[in-house]
């Protein structure tokens, strides 16, 4: 075990993972994230806490997933590159690691142009690649890069993000290799609406045995209606939301549509379950937190495993 | 080369508000070539700002010239005997040509008459486009020609991201993914194995990042 990670040891014993996550308020309020939290408490094994996602500022990631950790859950501490240099990422990983952390999300993040500060300098001292490198030195070699030791290691269960639906496709499974080589432990997939695609990368995963080096989640979002459907299809980068699913949430009344939703999710996590490679599920509910207990218990994952 | 483009006229309207007599200076280098700072846009320049203050019932006397070169400081004597006579000067040489009329010259001011935008090149008849960021450690070696710290948004050592889509960047559509170019040319000449080794962590000293740069090449000096 390299961290004392819930998350960790449900993968490591062998259990189909869940983690779903929350995005923190755009101010001060600690109240809406133990709401998002106490809904998701009992459904899964860690909750992501998103780092000023879309590049819309929000309370900060570290302290969100302080709350969520005074509430009883385990969070994921994601962490862009795009806003720290490696000065400031180091410091906060041993601030995470101080504070109880014990997962930490790889991610470059989202180009600033798409937040409410589009005017802002990006940094990319590092990539997502550089930032596992950087966590796993931290932790496993006990030293800073610039060289010198820390005094005490952040034991950080290391997860990064993959996006099977983005193009160039053939390349997204090197991708993913190159991150497997950096120290990734786990991944979490873009959402999966495509489930073709998906299962030819997971064909290509294992083809290079990389689902024996790292645990892979598969991402989920249940769609609340049409409209969501096609903003996720034209305005989300890298979303892949074939025309077909469109159709069959357009094919029931209006009132059923987000029914039908949670009734795709739960059927997306079913057919994960049957992948080769496949260790668990991320389940990202955007605003609609409170469908995690009924689509995790309508998919057969309830209740939680315990871990030794 | 270095490509500009001249600034809003009423921008520099501003800068020239109190004044009766400046001097435009133009520079025959990169700001020619990419039409933003030569003889001739001196001359278009001078007609735009002398009509506006006539229509606005202020005078403004004005002289026109270009120089060789405005970076270098042999070329810039060459106003030394005249410059005494003006308010000011508006500068369409790149940002390094105007800041070095300044030093040399301080006492009125040099106004910028051009934004400096980027490193480029003439892609076609009126369209440039950037292709370097002076990092000072050139990797163009690892990545088949194409830079990955200026086309990549991200500047993204081991690109692409995730929003790469169809061959364009998640920031604009009309950008092409600099990590998708980098992986057809790699792919065309079989050399895709390339991208199987992570970039390392890179070194940005001798980028922006470790303060203004020099270079002092003393088998060149004087």
């Amino acid at each position: 075990m390299t961290s004392d990670s819930h998350l960790e040891k449900i993968l490591e014993q062998g259990d189909f993972a869940v983690t779903s996550e929350c995005g923190p308020p755009r101010g001060v309020d600690p109240e809406s994230i133990r709401k998002k939290g106490e809904l998701l408490k009992e459904s899964v094994d860690a909750v992501n806490v998103t780092d000023n996602q879309t590049s819309v500022v929000r309370m900060s990631s570290l302290s969100s997933g302080v709350i969520l950790k005074q509430a009883g859950i385990e969070p994921v501490l994601q962490m862009v590159t795009r806003d720290r240099n490696r000065i400031a990422i180091q410091s906060d990983i041993l601030g995470a690691a101080a504070l109880g952390f014990n997962n930490i999300l790889c991610l470059s993040g989202d180009h600033q142009k798409f937040g409410d500060h589009a005017t802002a300098k990006n940094v990319y001292d590092l990539d997502s690649i550089h930032l596992i490198q950087t966590v796993k030195q931290m932790r496993d070699e006990g030293k800073f890069l610039g060289g010198d030791e820390l005094k005490g290691v952040p034991r950080l269960f290391i997860g990064a993000a993959a996006n099977p639906f983005a193009d160039p496709f053939d390349f997204r499974v090197l991708r993913l290799a190159k991150k497997v080589a950096a120290g990734v432990q786990f991944i979490q997939t873009q959402c999966i609406f495509n489930m073709e695609r998906f299962s030819t990368w997971m064909q290509q995963v294992r083809d290079r045995g990389l689902h024996e080096k790292v645990h892979i989640l598969g991402g989920v979002t249940p769609m609340k209606s049409v409209g969501m459907a096609n903003y996720m299809k034209k305005m989300v980068p890298g979303m892949d939301v074939p025309d077909e699913l469109i159709a069959r949430i357009k094919g029931v009344d209006k009132e059923k549509r987000a029914e039908e939703g949670i009734k795709i999710a739960v059927e997306t996590i079913q057919q994960l379950k049957e992948i080769e490679g496949v260790h668990g599920v991320h389940i990202m509910a955007i605003e609609w937190e409170e469908m995690v207990p009924v689509i995790t218990e309508q998919a057969g994952l309830l209740p939680r495993p315990e871990v030794n | 080369m270095i490509i500009g483009k001249g600034k809003p006229i009423k921008d520099i309207l501003t800068m020239i508000e109190n004044l009766s007599k400046i001097l435009i200076l133009g520079c025959r280098g990169c700001v020619t070539v990419c039409s933003a700072g030569g003889e001739k846009e001196v001359g278009i320049l001078a007609s735009a700002l002398s009509l506006a203050r006539q229509k606005a019932g202020k005078a403004l006397e004005i002289r026109e010239m270009s120089l060789e070169r405005q970076c270098d400081p042999e070329y810039l004597e060459q106003i030394r005997n005249i410059i005494d006579d003006y308010e000011a000067v508006v500068s369409i040489a790149c940002g390094a040509g105007v800041q070095f009329v300044a030093e040399k010259y301080r006492k009125i001011p040099i106004y910028p008459g051009i934004n400096t935008n980027f490193i480029g090149v003439t892609e076609q008849q009126g369209v440039w486009t950037e292709r370097c960021q002076a990092c000072g450690d050139c990797k163009l070696y690892l990545t088949g020609g194409i830079c990955p710290v200026t086309r990549c948004s991200k500047s993204l050592l081991n690109g692409p991201c995730g929003g790469s889509a169809n061959g364009k960047c998640e920031v604009d559509p009309e950008t092409e993914c600099g990590w998708q170019l980098i992986i057809d040319v790699l792919k065309e000449q079989g050399r895709l194995d390339k991208l199987e080794v992570i970039i390392p962590i890179n070194d940005w000293s001798t980028s922006r990042d470790g303060g203004p740069r020099k270079i002092i090449r003393e088998d060149l000096k004087l």
